[in-house]
């Protein structure tokens, strides 16, 4: 039986702090304000059509990520693209951010969330609304398009 | 200096959330009031729970079921209440100004706490009587299950009701505070 959704409170504890920190890192701490804000608003509004109460941490990180990238979009960076790493390196999620900045949506979620947080792939799915091997795709499109890039 | 989003931040978010309209129950916890701390729940078409249990745990998840799992911790929206209750524990207030929802409820159960509901400050009757003015002079005692699972205890009064002897009978948040109550309203001496 899949779990129950929680009530709202339940899920905004457990999660708050990973989600400030998060948005601390790419944002800095008086941007990860308003942010913080803005996540957590947009998944109350979401959070109804929820069907079961699984993934619900990759769910918080990928509402986060994607304010962060609406927010980037606004402000058009102009960032040097830093060196590549690899794909066993696991860079740190600050670095990996900064270096996905450019991948579109989807595929920049799915590789910040499988190699900054470790997320697998049926988490990374469920957080997305889509399926493990989707995320799967999304993922390792978003690592060629980055190699491609630091050509 | 570990990075975690402050008070002000919580509490700014929690009052965006409900000024938003984007909750189903705002809840909150009285911790100091005369009858000890409450925890009670809002919704927009009113008052949906109090509660002489303050621990968020167990009634979070019945009032996710009931209402919808959007449930915050939030103050703004039971301020009102609070008012009310504060001025009722403290005798400047005789009737409650409240809206409430009861949505859930068994029809029986919202039958018989409407008949609650025109029981007078400082009045008390029986569970009988209420039994025959709900339509079923012979459901006391399914009368006292609904009394003992009244949502909104204090508002709809159900420590007016009592035995047909006069004894208080039983409350569901224990008979000491039935008895504090009658004697606040000034039906027990």
């Amino acid at each position: 039986m899949a779990v129950a959704v929680p009530p709202f409170e339940t899920f905004y504890e457990s999660h708050k702090t990973e989600v400030f920190r998060f948005l601390a890192s790419r944002l800095g701490r008086e941007g990860a304000e308003d942010a913080f804000q803005e996540t957590f608003l947009r998944a109350l509004k979401a959070y109804p059509r929820l069907e079961h109460g699984e993934h619900l941490r990759a769910w918080a990180l990928t509402i986060a990520n994607r304010i962060v990238l609406d927010l980037h979009r606004r402000r058009r960076p102009t960032a040097e693209m830093p060196d590549l790493v690899t794909e066993d390196g696991r860079p740190a999620f600050e670095d990996l951010a900064e270096l996905t900045d450019e991948l579109p949506p989807k595929e920049r979620a799915a590789v910040v969330l499988r190699y900054g947080y470790d997320l697998g792939y049926d988490e990374i799915g469920a957080a997305l609304g889509s399926t493990e091997s989707a995320a799967r795709q999304a993922a390792s499109a978003g690592v060629r398009r980055l190699r491609k890039e630091k050509k | 200096m570990i990075d975690t989003p402050t008070l002000e931040l919580d509490e700014r978010f929690r009052a965006a959330a409900a000024a938003a309209g984007l909750l189903d129950v705002a809840y909150d916890v009285f911790d100091d009031t005369a009858m000890g701390p409450l925890l009670v729940g809002v919704t927009d078409r009113g008052v949906c729970r109090i509660s002489f249990d303050p621990d968020p745990e167990r009634e979070l998840e019945r009032l996710a079921r009931v209402y919808g799992p959007r449930v915050l911790r939030s103050t703004k929206p039971v301020e009102h209440l609070r008012r009310e209750l504060d001025e009722y524990l403290e005798r400047r207030r005789r009737d409650f100004d409240l809206d409430l929802d009861l949505r859930g409820l068994p029809d029986f159960h919202r039958r018989v706490l409407a008949e609650l509901a025109q029981v007078g400050y400082g009045d008390t009757t029986t569970y009988g009587a209420l039994a025959a003015r709900a339509g079923n002079p012979r459901a006391a005692r399914a009368v006292g299950t609904v009394m003992n699972r009244n949502p909104v205890p204090i508002v709809l009064p159900c420590h007016r009701v009592v035995g047909a002897n006069g004894s208080l009978t039983g409350y569901g948040g224990g008979l000491h505070r039935k008895e504090i109550l009658l004697r606040l309203e000034g039906a027990l001496l």
